[in-house]
């Protein structure tokens, strides 16, 4: 019963979250100044009475909560609405491009997280390597995830490795600091004095010391990853929920934006609560 | 040899604050021109002079990034100092809130909020919404580290012998937690300049900072949208923006050790 009370907390706090982030979205987007302004109405070839009817269309939106209720009834029905710019289901969107964004990230974080861990294991082993990996860390940090992108694409590289060079360094700094202090406990080091093998030493008594910090940070390298996959996706031109992301933005489509933000809202919240849950029990 | 990143900012600083160059002069006659003794970095597509683009570039972004991580600051250290202070439901209102909007995807929110700007936006008002912008978003993180430095102070024991000797809670901020804060506030201020610059650089990249012809570091990433055709000396920016980065990387500890 104690279980279920707090699967029931977890999923109500996911649920109020998801709810203020579209309402905030929604309250965003409509207040900004240049929520009205419509490309389409630049189009010469247009008549007087299209150039209405799209005006009229930005002005079903206008009241914050009243669209908001809609966008929501529609979602309890199952219906995501359409997207303004692509005249398209959202549903449909989201269902053709996930796939491509879930791979993308799954292959990211894999790698990332591989990369960080071997790297970071060796500067704890190694003295010599601390320094070389303390570089590499700093030269991926100091480069934006686009420029990142821009040098895989250049030298033909994998996708997903730009994915994975944003998160390495974020992850291989929290992670060398993590093991100096598991190796630094007083167990470990007479587990090393009795001569027990190093891979021993860190499966048996350094990884199971630090399983928390290492849960919590999965979930926070999760929404990280999904930052980096908007410019890699725009400039990659991969269909995925980044470029579609993108794309919403630049088209100021309203549902498909507050529909965007409520479920990668979700997701950060579900990743979130998964570690938490984890580390609780 | 750790000196060599910051030596090279400097330069490009001081140059940019000398040079008698236009970012938005046009040379038609040199359109797509190769790197030259006339221009260092060559020409882009409109004959305008990449060198002195990104010089101009490299002034604005390091003064607006400090600009937004000051503001940024200066939210964060009253939302987390007042919270820290006052403690009890603010404090627990200010927390939660902190906790809603930290969920949110922040660069996708920035995206989307840059891009519903007017069509007509002015290229010096579109640089101010999108650090204005970075500020609103970025306080969010040194908000919750500046609360639990006050939380700390607040319980401390010299705090509490203070007030044991009848200090007022006035003179307690004043004397006793702002000083021991300015450490906590630096370290958040030297870490936000980096952010900012990374942030500001993925939006320029997808077209979202300041508009055109104003340089920044991000409209200059622009041109590399299709970065198979871009000549080389276009990726000069990337390099100025790691030697900045690395610069405050380097600053943020040091700083902080100083006081």
């Amino acid at each position: 019963m104690l279980w279920l009370g707090r699967v029931a907390r977890q999923a109500a706090s996911l649920a109020a979250t998801v709810l203020i982030g579209g309402l905030l979205t929604t309250a965003l987007v409509r207040n900004s100044p240049g929520f009205d302004a419509d490309e389409r109405q630049l189009d010469a070839r247009l008549d007087d009475s299209t150039r209405a009817l799209i005006q009229a269309g930005h002005a079903e939106n206008h009241n914050v909560l009243r669209f908001y209720a809609r966008h929501m009834r529609g979602l309890l029905h199952g219906d995501l609405g359409m997207s303004a710019s692509l005249q398209t289901p959202i549903a449909g969107l989201i269902r053709s491009r996930y796939a491509v964004t879930a791979e993308i990230m799954a292959a990211g974080l894999a790698a990332g997280w591989i990369l960080a861990f071997v790297l970071a294991l060796a500067a704890v082993w190694n003295g010599a390597c601390a320094r070389i990996t303390g570089v590499f860390s700093v030269a991926a940090l100091s480069l934006p995830s686009a420029a990142l992108a821009v040098l895989v694409f250049v030298l033909h590289g994998p996708v997903h490795s730009v994915i994975a060079l944003v998160l390495f360094p974020r992850l291989f700094d929290y992670l060398r600091n993590l093991l100096q202090d598991a190796y630094a406990q007083p167990h470990i080091l007479t587990a090393r004095a009795k001569g027990l093998h190093p891979v021993r030493i860190l499966v048996r008594h350094v990884l199971p010391g630090c399983d928390r910090q290492l849960l919590a940070l999965a979930g926070v390298s999760a929404s990280m990853a999904f930052g980096a996959a908007i410019p890699v996706e725009t400039l990659g031109d991969l269909p995925g929920l980044g470029q579609l992301a993108w794309k919403a933005a630049l088209a100021r489509d309203l549902p498909l934006l507050v529909t965007l933000t409520m479920l990668i809202t979700m997701l950060t919240q579900i990743c979130n609560s998964v570690s938490d849950w984890w580390v609780r029990e | 040899m750790k000196a060599i990143p910051a030596i090279l900012l400097a330069l490009l600083l001081i140059v940019s604050l000398v040079h008698g160059g236009s970012y938005s002069s046009q040379h038609r006659e040199s359109i797509d021109a190769p790197p030259s003794w006339r221009f260092p970095l060559g020409t882009d597509d409109l004959g305008r002079d990449r060198f002195v683009r990104l010089l101009d570039a490299t002034r604005i972004s390091v003064l607006f990034a400090g600009a937004a991580a000051f503001a940024a600051t200066l939210l964060a250290s009253l939302a987390g100092g007042i919270a820290g202070y006052t403690g009890g439901w603010f404090d627990h209102m200010v927390v939660r809130t902190i906790d809603v909007l930290l969920s949110l995807p922040s660069l996708f929110l920035l995206l989307v909020t840059r891009a519903l700007m007017p069509l007509n936006i002015s290229p010096v008002l579109s640089l101010l919404v999108t650090y204005a912008l970075m500020a609103a978003m970025g306080w969010l993180s040194p908000a919750r580290v500046i609360r639990a430095g006050v939380r700390s102070f607040f319980d401390s024991e010299y705090v509490l012998q203070a007030r044991a000797e009848g200090c007022s809670e006035a003179r307690i901020l004043v004397r006793h937690i702002l000083p021991n804060l300015r450490p906590i506030l630096l370290a958040q201020f030297w870490t936000s300049v980096p952010v900012f610059i990374l942030t500001e650089a993925s939006l320029g990249f997808l077209g979202l900072s300041a508009g055109e012809p104003f340089p920044t570091w991000g409209s200059l990433l622009h041109e590399l949208q299709n970065p198979l055709m871009a000549r080389p000396e276009a990726f000069a920016p990337i390099v100025a923006i790691a030697l900045c980065v690395c610069c405050f990387k380097r600053i943020t500890p040091w700083r902080v050790s100083q006081i």
